[in-house]
C-alpha cells in the first residue's frame, strides 16, 4: 500500500527525469517504471518529400481561396438576383438557400485552403517549449509577501481595526439598496397570492368558444363532444391574456352513467356535461389532448393524465392534483354559465396554496 | 519564454529598410511595444490532437453567434405590445401578436437574408451548446481537470451554464407558441420553489404570467449581461489556457516538463484561423438548406393551443426529461403550506448532479493526494475508475435527455406511454451503476491487453508449425514508439491510513481511505522495464 506524503521514496524516481518537491500522494512511484528512450517526436510527410505533391498541395490551396471569391460575388449577386417577393415564399426559400450557399462557399474555401496550407505545405517541424511550474519562483512569492506586508505597514490595515472592520461593514451594506431596487420588477399593491386564486370567472358568466367567443349552449353539446371554452367577453378584458392563462376551460359531455362524482361536487354538472380547468396542475401547459373512448385528459408537455370520468384525478404523469372543476348551470336562454369562480386555484402549485 | 525548433532553415533576410510593411511594424512598435507581443507569442506551441478541437468549435460558433445576434438586433423589436401582423407571411396576416413575433416574422419574411441569420443564430447556438458539452468530456476523460487546471474547469463549467441561459433566454425571444410554453413551464417550476416561488415567479413576470415585460427583461439579459459575462468567462479560461499551457498525450519526446507541437506562427495560425471559417461555413451550410425554429408554423403564443411531439432544444432536454420522470402524487399540503415534491425533486436532484460535475476536480485530488502538476494526458482506459464514473454521469444524463422526447418515443416505436416513463426511471436510476461497472471493465481488459502487448508482443498473424506438430502465433515485438506510448503513464495506489500524532485516525481520512480502495483496488500496474527484460526471455 502507497504510504501517502512520505515523499523519501520518490527521489529514487528515474522516469519522467522530474523534479520532485511535491507530494505524489498515493501515486506509484516506482524506480523501475520502464524510462523515456527520448525518440524524437517527429515523423515526415509525403509533401517534404515529393516535390510534385508539395506542387499539387498548392495548387489546390489556392483554387479554394479562388473558389471563396467567387463564392462572395456569388452571394452578393444572389442578393440582388434573388430578392424577396412579397407574399411569395418560395422567393424567401431561394433567397435564403443562394445567399446562403455563396456564404458558405465563401467561407469553407478560406477554411479549408488555409487549413491544408498549414498542413500540406508550411513547414512542418514540431517545436518545444519548456513547462515552468506554474507557482511562481520563491524570490518572487517572498517579494509578493513582502509587498502585501509594507502595504498593511503603510496603511495600517491590520493595525487600526476598527477602520477595517467599519470599512467591511460599509462594503456589505452598500449593495442593499440596489437589492430593494428590484422589488420594483412586479407592479407595487398586488398580492400574487390573491390574483392566483382569482380567475376571470364569476357566477353568470357564459361559456365562450376558444378562440372565437360565441357562447355555447347546453344543446349543442352532445354526448363524446369537447369544447375549448373561455369566459365571454374575454376579448375586452383588460389584461386578456393573464386572464386566459388563468380561466382556460375544457367541456365535455359524459354518458351520465360513465361519470362518476363526488357528492358534494354532483350539482357542479349539467346533465353529463362537466368543466375543468385546461391548466395543467404540474407546471401549467394546456391539457389539450381529449381522448374520448377512455375519457382521459392527457398534457402534452410531460404527460400527466387526467380521468374525466372520476373527477379529473391524476392517472399518470407528474402532476399531483386533479384539475379544478368549473361548477356549471344553464342559463334561462339555454347558454352554459359558470356557477361561480373555480373553488380553488387553478394551474401549478405555489407555495402559498391550500 | 525557452522555444527550441529543430534545424529551422535561417529566415529568408527581410526586405530591405525601404518596405511598407517594414515601415508600418515599426510605426506600429514604437507605439505599442507590439513587437514583444510577437515574440513572447509569436512561436507559442500548440500540441495537436482532434479532441483539441472542441473548445475550438466552441469558440468559434461564439463569434459567429455574436455576428449573426448584432445582424438581428438591428430589426428585432423586443416588445411585447399587441400589433396586427401585416408582412409578407399570408396565413397569419391580420392576426394580433406581440411586437416581437411580428419582428422576428419581419426578418424571416421581408428581409433579404433575415431568414439566414436568424437560422445562423439558432444553429450556431445549437452547435455552441454541443461543443462546449464535447469539449468537457474529453477534459474529464482524459484527466485534463487535473493540477494546476482545477479553477479552469470550473470557469468551463460556468460556461456551459451560461451558455444554456443564453440558449434558453434566445429561444424565449420570438414569443412564439413555443417560447411562451417554455416560460409557461419555467413559471410553474418557480412557484414550485418552497418559500419564495410565488414571489419570484411574479418579480420575475412584472405581475402575473405572461404580463408584458418578461420579453424586453430576456432581451437584456440576452444580448447585454448574459453575452458579457460569457466573454469575461471565455477571456479567463483563454488566459489560463495559456499561462498553463496545453496539455498533450503521452508518447515519444513529451514530457511533464516540455510542450511539443506547432508554434502559433504560421502553422497553428492558419489551421486554427482555417477551422474557424470551416466552423462557420458549416454553420451557414445548415442555415441555407435546414429550417430551424419554424415560428411561422407555431403562430404567435397563446395560453390556450398547443401541440402534442414539440421539443425544447437538445440541450434543455435533461431538465424537461427530469420534470417527466417522476412518479404522480409527490405533492401535499403540510403546515398550511404546499411542498410540491414534483418540482423540488427533480430541481435537488440536477442541482446535485451539476455541482458533484462542477467539483468533481478537487474530490479526485483529495482522494489521489497528488499534489504535481500534470501535463500528460491519461488515455482514459488508464484511470478506469474515473472513466466509469464519467460513463455513469453520462447515462443518468442521456436517460433524462431521452425522457424529455418520451412521446415522441412512445408513438414513433409504437409503444405504451408509461411503458417508456418506467424504462426511463429504470435508465436514470439503475443505468448508471451498469454503466460504471461494464465501463470499468472494459478499461481493466483494455489495459491488461496493454500489458500484455508491450511484454510479449501483438498478434502478428502469422501461425507457424512447431516441430511438435502443434500451431502457434507468431508474436511481433512492438517498436518503441508505441511501447513507450502504451508504458508512459501513472498509476495510483489504494491510501493505506495511518493514526495521527494522537494516535487518532480521523472521520475524514477514513471517507478518503474507503474512497481510495474504491477508486484503486483493482488497478493493473504498467509494465515495468524489469518485467519487459524478464519477458525478453520468454521470445
Ligand atoms: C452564447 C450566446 C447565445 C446563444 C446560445 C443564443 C441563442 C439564441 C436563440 C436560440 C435564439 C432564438 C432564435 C430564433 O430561432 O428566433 C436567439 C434569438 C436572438 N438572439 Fe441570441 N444567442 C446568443 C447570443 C446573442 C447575442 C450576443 C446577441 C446580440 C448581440 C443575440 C441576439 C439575438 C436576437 C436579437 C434574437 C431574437 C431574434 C429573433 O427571434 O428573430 N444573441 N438567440
Ligand atoms: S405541465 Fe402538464 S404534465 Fe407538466
Amino acid at each position: 500500500m502507497a504510504q501517502d506524503g512520505q515523499s523519501t521514496e520518490l527521489t529514487a524516481s528515474g522516469d519522467h527525469d522530474e523534479v520532485e518537491t511535491l507530494s505524489p500522494g498515493t501515486a506509484v512511484v516506482s524506480s523501475d517504471a520502464v524510462r523515456d528512450p527520448g525518440l524524437p517526436p517527429h515523423r515526415l510527410r509525403v509533401t517534404d518529400t515529393d516535390p510534385k505533391k508539395a506542387k499539387r498541395a498548392e495548387r489546390v490551396v489556392y483554387t479554394l481561396f479562388y473558389l471563396s471569391l467567387a463564392g462572395s460575388l456569388f452571394a452578393v449577386a444572389a442578393y440582388m438576383a434573388f430578392p424577396i417577393i412579397p407574399e411569395d415564399l418560395l422567393s424567401v426559400r431561394l433567397n435564403n438557400m443562394f445567399i446562403g450557399v455563396g456564404i458558405t462557399l465563401a467561407l469553407l474555401g478560406i477554411g479549408i485552403g488555409a487549413v491544408h496550407w498549414g498542413k500540406a505545405l508550411m513547414h512542418d517541424h514540431e517545436a518545444i517549449d519548456l513547462r515552468h511550474p506554474v507557482r511562481g519562483t520563491d524570490e518572487t512569492r517572498a517579494r509578493a509577501v513582502e509587498i502585501i506586508q509594507e502595504a498593511n505597514e503603510e496603511s495600517g490595515f491590520g493595525r487600526r481595526s476598527l477602520i477595517r472592520n467599519t470599512l467591511i461593514g460599509a462594503l456589505v451594506a452598500f449593495p442593499l439598496p440596489a437589492v430593494v431596487l428590484f422589488r420594483g420588477l412586479a407592479p407595487e399593491g398586488e398580492d400574487p397570492v390573491e390574483l392566483l386564486e382569482n380567475t376571470a370567472w364569476e357566477a353568470g358568466t357564459r361559456l365562450a368558444r376558444d378562440p372565437d367567443g360565441t357562447p355555447i349552449r347546453a344543446s349543442d353539446v352532445t354526448i363524446g363532444s369537447v369544447f375549448h371554452v373561455i369566459p365571454e367577453g374575454l376579448a375586452e378584458m383588460e389584461h386578456m391574456l393573464e386572464e386566459k392563462a388563468k380561466a382556460i376551460v375544457l367541456l365535455m359531455r359524459l354518458k351520465p352513467e360513465d361519470l362518476n362524482e363526488e357528492e358534494s361536487k354532483k350539482d357542479w354538472s349539467y346533465n353529463g356535461i362537466v368543466a375543468y380547468s385546461k391548466v395543467c396542475t404540474h407546471v401549467g401547459c394546456p391539457v389539450a389532448l381529449y381522448e374520448q373512448q377512455t375519457h382521459h385528459l392527457l398534457c402534452p408537455c410531460h404527460q400527466s393524465q387526467f380521468d374525466v370520468a372520476n373527477h379529473a384525478a391524476v392517472i399518470f404523469g407528474p402532476a399531483a392534483r386533479p384539475l379544478p372543476q368549473l361548477p356549471i348551470a344553464v342559463d334561462d336562454e339555454g347558454y352554459l354559465v359558470a356557477q361561480s369562480d373555480f373553488k380553488e386555484p387553478v394551474g401549478p402549485s405555489f407555495w402559498e396554496r391550500h | 519564454m525557452s522555444t527550441t525548433t529543430e534545424d529551422r532553415p535561417a529566415p529568408v533576410a527581410e526586405k530591405r529598410s525601404g518596405g511598407v510593411t517594414a515601415a508600418a511594424s515599426n510605426y506600429l512598435d514604437e507605439r505599442t511595444s507590439i513587437s514583444a507581443v510577437v515574440k513572447e507569442f509569436g512561436r507559442k506551441v500548440f500540441p495537436d490532437h482532434w479532441s483539441f478541437l472542441l473548445g475550438e468549435v466552441a469558440l468559434y460558433s461564439f463569434v459567429v453567434i455574436l455576428l449573426s445576434g448584432t445582424f438581428l438586433t438591428f430589426f428585432f423589436q423586443a416588445s411585447m405590445v399587441e400589433v396586427e401582423y401585416d408582412g409578407s407571411y399570408v396565413p397569419l396576416k391580420g392576426v394580433e401578436m406581440s411586437a416581437a413575433m411580428a419582428s422576428s416574422l419581419d426578418i424571416s419574411f421581408d428581409i433579404r437574408g433575415g431568414l439566414l441569420m436568424r437560422q445562423i443564430h439558432h444553429w450556431a447556438a445549437l452547435l455552441f451548446v454541443a461543443a462546449i458539452g464535447l469539449h468537457m468530456m474529453r477534459i474529464f476523460f482524459t484527466g485534463a481537470f487535473r493540477k494546476p487546471r482545477e479553477i479552469n474547469w470550473v470557469i468551463g463549467f460556468v460556461l456551459f451554464i451560461l451558455a444554456m441561459a443564453e440558449g434558453f433566454t434566445g429561444y424565449s425571444l420570438p414569443d412564439d407558441l413555443l417560447s411562451g410554453n417554455g416560460l409557461r413551464i419555467i413559471d410553474g417550476m418557480v412557484k414550485g420553489i418552497p418559500l419564495v416561488g410565488t414571489w419570484i415567479s411574479f418579480l420575475l413576470f412584472g405581475g402575473e404570467f405572461p404580463g408584458t415585460a418578461i420579453v424586453g427583461r430576456l432581451y437584456t439579459l440576452h444580448i447585454l449581461l448574459l453575452p458579457a459575462l460569457v466573454l469575461l468567462f471565455i477571456a479567463l479560461h483563454l488566459v489560463f489556457v495559456v499561462v498553463h499551457k496545453h496539455t498533450q498525450f503521452g508518447g515519444p519526446g513529451k514530457t511533464q516538463q516540455n510542450v511539443v507541437g506547432y508554434p502559433v506562427m504560421p502553422v497553428y495560425a492558419a489551421k486554427a484561423g482555417g477551422f474557424f471559417f470551416i466552423v462557420f461555413g458549416v454553420i451557414a451550410f445548415l442555415a441555407s438548406f435546414f429550417t430551424i425554429n419554424p415560428i411561422w408554423n407555431y403562430g404567435p403564443y397563446d395560453p390556450s393551443p398547443v401541440s402534442a411531439g414539440t421539443q425544447p432544444d437538445w440541450y434543455i432536454g435533461f431538465a424537461d426529461g427530469a420534470l417527466r420522470l417522476i412518479p404522480p402524487h409527490l405533492e401535499f399540503v403540510l403546515l398550511d403550506r404546499t411542498w410540491s415534491f414534483n418540482i423540488i425533486i427533480p430541481l435537488a436532484a440536477l442541482g446535485l448532479f451539476i455541482v458533484l460535475a462542477l467539483i468533481y476536480p478537487f474530490i479526485e485530488a483529495w482522494i489521489t493526494g497528488d499534489k504535481r502538476e500534470h501535463h500528460i494526458l491519461d488515455r482514459p482506459r488508464n484511470a478506469a475508475t474515473r472513466t466509469a464514473i464519467g460513463a455513469a454521469g453520462l447515462t443518468f444524463y442521456a436517460g433524462l435527455w431521452a425522457a424529455a422526447s418520451s412521446d415522441i418515443i412512445a408513438t414513433h416505436f409504437m409503444v405504451t406511454m408509461e411503458g417508456v416513463i418506467h424504462t426511463l426511471q429504470a435508465v436514470v436510476i439503475v443505468g448508471p451503476f451498469i454503466a460504471y461497472f461494464l465501463t470499468k471493465r472494459i478499461c481493466l481488459a483494455l489495459q491488461k491487453k496493454d500489458r500484455e502487448i508491450v511484454l510479449h508482443g501483438y498478434e502478428s498473424g502469422r501461425i507457424i508449425r512447431l516441430p511438435g506438430g502443434e500451431y502457434i502465433e507468431k508474436h511481433e515485438p512492438i517498436d518503441e514508439y508505441q511501447r513507450w506510448k502504451l508504458v508512459s503513464y501513472h498509476d495510483y495506489k489504494p491510501l493505506m491510513i495511518r493514526p495521527n500524532s494522537r494516535g487518532k485516525i480521523s472521520v475524514g481520512q477514513k471517507a478518503r481511505a474507503s474512497l481510495s480502495r474504491w477508486f484503486f483496488e483493482d488497478r493493473i500496474a504498467p509494465p515495468s522495464r524489469g518485467e519487459i527484460e524478464a519477458s525478453h526471455g520468454d521470445h
